[in-house]
């Protein structure tokens, strides 16, 4: 029978390769409930989700909480701007008492790397991590590689170029392992100052000359710069890190071959990724949020299923 | 382990034949009809049924295929099975259904499957159409319009169905002692 290595989604560095083909055959079928007039399956009906959003988001809480009403679960959704952890509670406190109203799965986005891990340390429910501070964002990179799987057919022996601010993004780590996991190769690519010292290790290629690292890839994932988390001055100014790793319509149309745009979003237009070349037929930045609701859905049934 | 044989390759076609029949008779000339074959195994006969109606009655009845999974009522209580395509050409509105699958047992299988086609709109009749019937195990209250073979068997007993279409030497229908 096909089910998950793991009972939580903490990061794509404890999933296997299969646990990733499972999930990602589990969204093609999703995708297909999707597409029909009644996107809805009662899959989920007898379980509850509570979405604990420690830090903000759009796309992510949007698309899970689509995921797990198209499962027919029951959804609570909390963010700190309205909670008592304004008033002082602990993680641990603040998640335990939500548990005590019976809540049996637990998506959680914070701002310590390692938070959801603690969590699970200490709580029974199901955790998926929806992006722990600079650490992994798994949802997110699944949604990706099925996204190129979607696109080209197949991960495995694709060259993917990730682009852009790597020292804060949880999206580029997910990714990397993602990637490597399902036989792709990984280059990295940014200013010196984004790079994480000993990114090499975990066997990627490392480019700081932008148009050799597009050159290159079949699929280039552009990273949004982390305004937020740069409490240092990485470059000089915007604009000058527009002019030299700003992705524009001019740059794509000289290389020899197409290649694909990937974004997380959300986008600096006009810094990491211009407008032309964000709406160019190049992009699959929108397929990608298509993809993320069937991705999510097929990662909280396969999760809500292990505890059987 | 126990194993009899309940239907041979030349039964199972005259079975068929005997469905196929029973289903003209109902039918007619088929403007309305369609057959749904549930996944896994169901399909396999869906389209053997649809093989020999087309050869007796010269009609190309519309198959589609029925995957329950996401509306079985037993998720979270036993292991998980995997998805399979559902593939649905047609509109469903208005139509009759004739929904197909191997083994009838406890019936939850025909009640996901009633759930799981309102999706697809509202048949104006749905009759199911089984070719192994066992009696004695039901769980809700589902019986089915046309049966290949009714047998008597008990809860730990199983059918093995092995079709040429599912990859088997010969058309085979067997009934397995577990003990």
């Amino acid at each position: 029978m096909s089910r998950l290595s793991q009972k939580h989604l903490l990061g794509i560095k404890d999933l296997t390769e299969k646990d990733i083909e499972l999930i990602f055959e589990t969204a093609d079928t999703f995708k297909d409930v999707l597409n029909r007039p009644i996107k809805k399956v009662p899959s989920l009906r007898d379980v509850t989700i509570a979405n604990i959003f420690f830090e903000n988001s759009t796309r992510t809480r949007l698309s899970f909480e689509l995921a797990e009403k198209r499962l027919s679960a029951d959804v609570v959704n909390f963010s700190t701007s309205t909670s008592s952890v304004k008033k002082g509670e602990t993680l641990l406190d603040t998640v335990n008492n939500i548990l005590a109203m019976k809540v049996d799965m637990v998506v959680m986005r914070h701002a310590s790397p390692g938070a959801p891990h603690f969590l699970a340390r200490h709580i029974n429910a199901n955790i998926i991590n929806a992006g722990d501070g600079t650490h992994e964002h798994p949802t997110q990179a699944l949604l990706d590689t099925y996204s190129i799987r979607e696109t080209l057919g197949t991960v495995t022996g694709k060259r993917v170029a990730i682009i852009g601010d790597i020292l804060h993004s949880r999206v580029a780590l997910s990714n990397i392992f993602a990637l490597q996991k399902l036989g792709a190769k990984v280059l990295v690519c940014g200013p010196p100052t984004l790079l994480p010292k000993f990114i090499k290790n975990l066997g990627v290629q490392v480019e700081l000359d932008i148009n050799k690292a597009l050159e290159w890839c079949d699929v280039a994932n552009v990273l949004r710069i982390q305004l937020e988390r740069q409490q240092l001055k990485y470059f000089s100014s915007l604009r000058e890190y527009a002019l030299y790793y700003g992705i524009t319509k001019a740059r794509l149309d000289s290389l020899k071959k197409p290649i694909i745009i990937m974004h997380p979003g959300p986008i600096n237009r006009g810094i990491e990724l211009s407008s032309d070349a964000a709406d160019s037929a190049h992009s699959i930045i929108l397929d990608q949020v298509e993809n993320g609701v069937a991705i999510r859905m097929a990662v909280l049934y396969l999760l809500a299923g292990v505890t059987a | 382990m126990q194993k009899k044989l309940i239907l041979d390759s030349d039964l199972l076609d005259i079975t068929i034949s005997r469905l196929c029949q029973q289903l003209i008779e109902n039918h007619s000339d088929f403007a309305d009809s369609v057959i749904i074959g549930l996944q896994p195994r169901g399909i396999y006969l869906a389209d053997l049924i649809r093989q020999k109606l087309k050869k007796l009655a010269g009609k190309e009845v519309p198959v589609g295929y029925l995957d329950v999974t996401f509306h079985r009522d037993d998720f979270r209580r036993r292991e998980i099975t995997k998805a399979s395509e559902i593939r649905i050409p047609f509109i469903i509105e208005e139509k009759k259904v004739i929904l197909v699958d191997d083994v009838l047992f406890t019936g939850r299988t025909v009640r996901a499957a009633l759930e799981a086609m309102i999706a697809f709109g509202r048949p104006s009749k749905v009759e199911l159409l089984v070719l192994i019937d066992r009696r004695y195990n039901r769980d809700l209250p589902i019986a089915p319009d046309y049966v290949g073979k009714t047998v008597n068997t008990v809860q730990s007993q199983k059918v093995l169905v092995e079709l040429v279409a599912q990859g088997h030497q010969q058309n085979k229908i067997w009934l397995i002692n577990k003990d």
